[in-house]
């Protein structure tokens, strides 16, 4: 029995089993040309199950393992839905970190084609120049798209995991270009 | 037989007893507090039919306190003690805020908020806002005949966390349980989409008295998803009536006025602005304490003018949400407008020109965000589970920590749905080096000084190892109020230290307690008293709570013997209920909780295997 004043015990048990992973959390087979709809609809069933709202009237300490739960299925959730994260993720499970700070030589043609499309950026800014943002933003997209198809190939078809390591690299720095992008757009707002 | 036999003397409860519950929309200029009579969410009017209760709070000399319309109306009167507008200053430092010089308030700058100078000393925003509250409180319990289980109290969607904070610490201060704190548009969602039963993507627009918010959700059967969120929580109807302030100043040769003079100028303004929504034009006449006569004439067109940039300045974060959810504004089917303010015809217009439909203003713009707030607050209660929905909310600014060189590094990222959490690994950079500083922040912007600071904390104890030999781990976890805290451990060695810090400006359960000792109508009624039945509610909320589960599942999921000491802890609970001793009380409620540990997380483990198989729970062999 407590003691008076002490508090709640933080046993083993109390932690949830988080050691699934993503995919089976969500009943989904791993692959990177993921079912969004079954996604989306599988995140919904869970979190209508255990999201905290479900629990503000229960006992403190179903409310913090409902905290914990629905954080562990939104970090599920928000991975899988993210094409990069997804992709990282799928790469990770076959014990490949393909971020890592090592990891970083790209081919050179790549390199200067995105010091060209930065020079386009800083130009389009120093210009106020917003049709020349969407230009930009256009192109960068469709390229992005064009590697999020070599991604696919190379994860699910041929399980090519260093050749799709190299591509979500440059998928990385094309993420990172659109953002800048989008941060342009506030800027000469 | 029945599955549990419930026959011992005081465990009797009432399982299916309506709970009381509230929506409680804390406003800058009104405060209101809704609902769910019979099936439908209604506003509570206080003695005289009025549902708006001005957020104003009056201190008197003899230690009274006065609320609403009373205190509004000696505004002019008695300026340095009549708090207008305090939801302004919650969580708010002196450098926070801009507009200081049309205040006629003697402000104290104290570490984390600012605190007002009144005849009866100093107040905190946060203790400002606990008098509406417990008016508000009144009020409910007065119209409902009972105490309260809970209440939803609204904020804006960029609030921060300290903003959320300070309001959480109010409503404690009230004598409230607060159940949720909700995001004033997604309130606002709620009591629009179920009276719609509408589908697609929906804009919120809720310009109130001080703060202008923007979400965009996407409403699906039964789920409420905000995709973004933005706005200006400095933003609102007092920044238009100070326009048309500054104008009357001009207009009038005047620079200088005294405070009184000030109030009465601010009331005639915002009175002049509520016209202008119904004529095109209104005379202003005033007064001054110097015998000087004010008497101008503003036409809704210079109106327009003087407010244009306001406007604008609301467009700016709408942009900006619609590009964080990666739509358009043709993509919008509905643009629900919330918030006095949007009666202002120029801001209909404008924004029914920028979303390219005339928005939608069928529910009160002044009552819409309670009354959300009341439905939500009934299903927390656990009125309802039929047609149930489910709201995923997001945090609206990213939060991070201080690194090297002055900069941020963010964790998590703005419009992450919540509760969500983060850890991230730093190290030591110093050969020997014991202990770690840990700055808190949040805001969009990249460098330290730009981003509001949230709280620091050393971790110590780190071994002392090589630079860089340590492994701390930093977590962030923001819960479904949009709260943040934050743990830290050394785990490089895995000689464990241990941190979990709240940040600074949250209030302790200690200086709760002593703020509700100084208060002077808590020293007339009984502080004991109170206390009392805050813990009898709470732990009469634990006993149904555990009674339910133990019908549930006690059968499945408990021995004989298991199920035999947890309804021991609750017939012990239940006995000392029925008595006046507080601390008995709390210890059974402890004792409880502690009891049904192992039982909450074998539920829940056993929904999880429920919930990914898709089959009944007998098919699960545990």
């Amino acid at each position: 029995m407590a003691e008076p004043g002490h508090g709640l015990v933080r046993g083993a048990t109390m932690m949830p089993d988080f050691s699934q992973d993503h995919f089976t959390l969500l009943s989904l087979r791993p692959v990177f040309a993921l079912d969004m709809a079954a996604l989306d609809q599988a995140y919904r069933e869970l979190q209508t199950e255990f999201h905290p709202d479900r629990f503000a009237n229960a006992g403190e300490a179903e409310q913090r393992l409902a905290v914990q739960w629905s954080t562990r299925i939104n970090e599920a959730y928000q991975t899988l839905k993210s094409p990069f994260a997804r992709a990282n993720y799928l790469l990770e499970l076959q014990g490949i970190h393909a971020m890592d700070a090592s990891n970083t030589a790209m081919p050179a043609l790549f390199l200067m084609q995105q010091m060209e499309w930065r020079e386009s950026l800083m130009a389009a800014v120093a210009a106020s120049d917003y049709d020349g943002l969407q230009v930009l933003e256009k192109s960068t997209r469709t390229e992005a798209d064009r590697l999020l198809g070599e991604l696919e190939v190379e994860l699910d078809a041929r399980q090519d995991y260093p050749a799709a390591s190299e591509t979500l690299r440059k998928y990385r720095f094309l993420e990172k270009f659109l953002a800048d992008i989008n941060n342009a757009y506030e800027d000469i707002e | 037989m029945a599955l549990l036999q419930i026959s011992e003397p005081g465990l009797s409860t009432a399982p299916h007893e309506h709970r009381l519950a509230v929506g409680i929309d804390l406003g800058t200029t009104n405060s209101l507090v809704a609902t769910v009579r019979n099936g439908m969410s209604v506003v509570l009017n206080d003695e005289h039919g009025r549902p708006l209760l001005p957020s104003v709070v009056r201190y008197l000399k003899d230690g009274g306190t006065v609320v609403g319309y009373d205190a509004q109306a000696r505004q002019s009167e008695d300026p340095h003690n009549t708090i207008v507008s305090a939801k302004r200053f919650m969580g708010r430092g002196l450098k926070d805020m801009a507009d200081l010089a049309t205040l006629p308030y003697h402000f104290v700058d104290a570490p984390g908020m600012v605190q007002l100078k009144t005849v009866v000393g100093t107040k905190s925003p946060v203790e400002v806002s606990s008098e509406v509250l417990k008016v508000l409180k009144q009020r409910a319990e007065l119209a409902l005949g009972g105490e309260l289980t809970g209440a939803v109290i609204t904020v804006p969607a960029y609030f921060d966390d300290a903003q959320r904070q300070a309001t959480k610490d109010a409503a404690r201060l009230a004598g409230l349980n607060v159940l949720r704190l909700l995001n004033e548009p997604t309130a606002a969602a709620i009591a629009y989409g179920l009276d719609n039963a509408a589908e697609g993507i929906f804009a919120v627009y809720d310009l109130g008295g001080g703060t202008f918010d923007i979400s965009i959700l996407k409403l699906t059967k039964g789920v409420f998803e905000v995709l973004a969120t933005n706005g200006d929580s400095a933003l609102g109807g007092d920044d238009f009536d100070r326009r048309v302030y500054c104008w009357m100043l001009e207009q009038s040769g005047l620079s200088v006025l005294s405070d009184h003079d000030k109030a009465l100028l601010m009331g005639k303004a915002r009175e002049a602005k509520e016209t202008l929504t119904e004529h095109p034009q209104v005379s202003i006449t005033a007064m001054l304490s110097t015998g000087e006569l004010i008497d101008l004439m503003l036409t809704g067109n210079i109106f327009n003018e003087l407010t244009a940039s306001l406007v604008n300045k609301t467009l700016t974060p709408t942009r900006k949400a619609l590009r964080d959810a990666g739509l358009q504004a043709s993509d919008v089917k509905g643009v629900v407008m919330v918030g006095g303010s949007t009666r202002v015809p120029r801001i209909q217009a404008a924004v029914g020109e920028f979303f390219g439909q005339t928005p939608l203003t069928n529910l009160d713009p002044d009552k819409v965000v309670a009354l959300g707030a009341a439905i939500q607050a009934n299903v927390l209660a656990g009125n309802k589970r039929e047609d149930d929905w489910l709201l995923l909310d997001v945090v609206p600014l990213s939060l991070g920590l201080e690194t090297m060189g002055g900069l941020v590094e963010k964790l998590i990222p703005r419009n992450s749905t919540i509760p969500i959490a983060r850890a991230q690994d730093f190290t030591t950079y110093k050969d020997g080096q014991t202990a770690m500083s840990i700055h808190v922040l949040q805001g969009e912007r990249e460098l330290v000084s730009d981003c509001r600071s949230l709280a620091r904390f050393e971790l110590r104890g780190i071994p002392a190892m090589v630079a860089g030999a340590a492994r701390i781990r930093v977590t962030f976890q923001v819960d479904a109020d949009g709260l943040l805290s934050v743990s830290a451990q050394e785990t490089g060695t895995g000689v464990e230290s241990h941190i979990e810090v709240k940040p600074s400006y949250g209030l302790t359960d200690d200086e709760v307690a002593r703020m509700l000792r100084e208060s002077i109508d808590h020293a007339l009624d009984d502080v004991d008293a109170r206390q009392l039945a805050e813990l009898r509610v709470d732990a009469q909320r634990l006993v149904d709570a555990t009674l339910a589960a133990l019908a549930e599942d006690g059968q499945l999921l408990l021995s004989t013997v298991e199920r035999e000491a947890v309804v021991t802890l609750v017939g012990q609970l239940n006995t000392v209920l029925a008595g006046n001793d507080q601390q008995a009380i709390k210890r059974a409620t402890e004792a409880l909780n502690q009891g049904t540990t192992e039982f909450a997380a074998r539920r829940m483990d056993v929904s999880v295997k429920r919930a990914l198989a898709g089959h009944k729970i007998e098919e699960i062999g545990i």
